[in-house]
């Protein structure tokens, strides 16, 4: 007989933590083929354009990023208990719309933060609201909120804007939180709040009882979740975000218009699913979305450095999330075959 | 176990390929910049516009005419300002040596008109002023003056100084309308247009059926009317077309500020003798010799005078701003030629 203790972990009487860890499951895992996509991206961009890794303008590429980034940390957390918010980039025009009215009314920069965080998390709790009460799937209910949030944006402006300020205020968006290593404060809050969403997602009971509702929100209900309880929490601090979005965009460009940030909440999607966070619910990481953020945010300053016309990244954007949604389900169906 | 780690193996490579795959599709569009060049960069509202394609035309003339200048021709895919804030921030990463912008906001873009100019990248605004802080200056395609009364003079020409005039303007509330219908009137006061009344003015709101039936109420108020002035694109189409379709073609005639394109067919039928805008080609022609002779050192600052190649030169106002020249004029010689661009 050869030593018992080789077949110790295969035992029927030993339930491991997990499977055994395999090299090439670590290396199949989402994030490691985002880890070699960002690579590529960097490489790439290196070896074609010499003015990209230049810290200030890497720095001056996060601005173009962060705010949708910092939104794309709750839309992943809806998308992965099956919901979806579509009227985030609506909520960033309507606070960006108050913060201008209270800029014009000549408050400071406490009272104008403070009113979009508010105005946001309002309009996201009536997403909510309306998201557990009714029934009507989220896709739904925000399509409609999309169009009255941005409505009353169009209505209240018309083709004016409202460019008064403090300078104090426009100095968050316009200026470095720390000038070395240069970081934009838009770009700091979005490293800060992305790790208090892993920690939160992958580490408290709370984030697991996230997965269970993804996976299956009735089994997850009666296993003595509050489903709806915290679907409307997760939509009331989609809305705080894009609160916080509309503060930070407005105070980088300095004027509100009712077409700010439009069309932004299919980015912020664009990420997530890249994010390799399933449309379907139930998978997904924090890791992922930081990742396809990084690669998405840098893949496009690289392109735009080399002049590509924006509707050619666009077009290149969509097949690399076409291919790379679409290419690990096949190969998983072929391997399955086999 | 060895089929397991075999087959992954080759799911690797698979994933391998379409990585590289993705990173080298762009590469067909990436065209190497000529180190030996000076650059200038062209920021229009958004892409696929021909009006600004043209443009566009007219500032790589420019390179061509002087040499040793490239033409960077780039805009956001939405007419946003946020959009159109990335893409320049991508220009001054590239540390191009101007930049010249049509905004999509007048405000939102100082800030990064400001950290250009702190780069030591010179801006200037065309077609849609960035506002004062964030530029050196921005060049108009005309001035109120010029447009109204280049339209006065127009009309004057068909009708040979004599007859009933009415204008069909937009919406009674548009400033470029109103502004323009004013220096309009200012024109009228000279002697040779004592044999011209204006007898009305009426307002299509800029909608091609209500433009349409003004015109049509224009013609049976005013049995004895001779011309009409519409400064506004959508006025003069439908308007002209209201004449061809009322068998007025040879009694009426219409002018104003329109688009080649859509004012071929009133041309050549005889609706419409001539009429006038701004073209584009030389717009982004003059822009660009403006850029260029910034960045060979000339002065443009307020109260200088800045010269534009083949169009002259422009004296720069007390508010940074300068126009180009009188608007052009379009006739049956031309508009064949420019209905192809815009």
């Amino acid at each position: 007989m050869s030593d018992p203790s080789i077949h110790a972990p295969s035992s029927r009487y030993t339930v491991a933590d997990h499977a055994p860890r395999k090299i090439s499951a670590i290396l199949l895992r989402w994030e490691s083929i985002l880890v070699m996509m960002l690579a590529a991206v960097i490489i790439g961009n290196t070896l074609k354009s010499p003015y990209f890794l230049d810290p200030f303008n890497l720095a001056d590429a996060t601005y173009n990023f962060s705010e949708k980034a910092i939104m794309a940390l709750i839309m992943a957390l809806l998308i992965l208990v099956r919901e979806i918010d579509l009227s985030v980039a609506a909520i960033v025009a309507l606070s960006s719309l108050a913060i201008g009215y209270m800029g014009a009314a000549g408050y400071g920069p406490v009272p104008l933060i403070a009113t979009g965080l508010a105005v946001g998390m309002v309009c996201g709790a009536f997403n909510g609201f309306l998201v557990t009460r009714s029934g009507v799937p989220s896709i739904v209910i925000t399509i409609g909120t999309m169009s009255l949030y941005r409505g009353i944006a169009q209505v209240s402006l018309g083709d004016q804007a409202l460019t008064t300020y403090p300078q104090h205020y426009l100095d968050l968006g316009q200026s470095y939180l720390f000038d070395w290593p240069p970081t934009p404060l838009s770009f700091f809050l979005f490293l800060l709040l992305a790790a208090c969403f892993a920690v939160f997602l992958h580490k408290t009971a709370a984030g697991r009882q996230l997965f269970a509702i993804g996976a299956n929100p009735v089994a997850a209900r009666f296993s003595g979740i509050r489903v709806d309880r915290i679907r409307l929490i997760l939509f009331t601090i989609s809305g705080l975000l894009a609160g916080l979005g509309a503060v930070l965009l407005t105070a980088r460009i300095g004027v509100m218009r009712p077409n700010i940030a439009l069309g932004w909440e299919l980015d912020i999607i664009t990420m997530v699913i890249l994010g390799g966070v399933a449309i379907s619910g139930g998978v997904g990481t924090i890791g992922g979305v930081v990742l396809a953020v990084f690669v998405l945010g840098l893949a496009t300053f690289g392109l735009a450095l080399m002049n590509v016309p924006g509707i050619v990244i666009n077009v290149l954007l969509g097949l690399l999330l076409i291919v790379s949604i679409a290419a690990p389900i096949v190969i998983r169906g072929q391997s399955g075959r086999r | 176990m060895s089929d397991i780690t075999r087959t992954s193996r080759r799911d690797l490579l698979k994933l391998a390929a379409i990585g590289a795959a993705g990173v080298a599709l762009p590469m067909p569009f990436i065209t190497r910049a000529r180190a030996d060049n000076k650059r200038i960069a062209m920021v229009v509202k958004n892409l696929g516009n021909s009006y600004f394609d043209a443009c566009a035309n007219g500032a790589k003339q420019a390179a061509a005419e002087i040499g040793g200048f490239e033409i960077i021709y780039t805009a956001p895919t939405k007419a946003t300002a946020e959009d159109q804030i990335a893409i320049i921030d991508s220009l001054i990463a590239q540390k191009v040596d101007g930049i010249i912008v049509s905004a999509n906001d007048a405000n939102a873009l100082v800030p990064v008109g400001k950290k250009a100019a702190s780069r030591g990248i010179k801006v200037i605004s065309f077609d849609s002023a960035i506002a004062k802080d964030g530029r050196i200056m921005h060049l108009n395609a005309s001035s109120t003056p010029l447009i109204g009364a280049k339209q006065v003079q127009m009309i004057a020409k068909t009708l040979k100084g004599e007859g009933e005039v009415a204008i069909l303007s937009a919406a009674s509330t548009m400033t470029n309308q109103n502004s323009w219908i004013a220096a309009m009137k200012e024109e009228w006061k000279k002697p040779e247009y004592a044999k011209m009344p204006l007898v009305a003015t009426v307002y299509g709101d800029d909608q091609d059926d209500k433009s349409y039936r003004e015109m049509q109420a224009l013609v049976k108020a005013h049995p004895n009317l001779k011309g009409v002035i519409s400064p506004t694109t959508i006025g003069i189409r439908s308007g002209a077309k209201a004449i061809i379709d009322g068998g007025l073609i040879g009694k009426v005639f219409i002018t104003g500020l329109g688009l080649p394109s859509e004012m071929k067919d009133a041309v050549l039928k005889g609706a419409c003798d001539s009429f006038a805008i701004w073209n584009p080609v030389e717009y982004g022609y003059s822009s660009t010799q403006i850029m260029i002779n910034i960045l060979n050192g000339a002065d443009a600052s307020a109260g200088k005078t800045v010269k534009m190649g083949k169009k002259g030169e422009t004296k720069i106002g007390d508010d940074g701003e300068a126009a180009m020249g009188e608007p052009f004029e379009f006739n049956k010689s031309n508009v064949e030629e420019f209905a192809k661009i815009f």
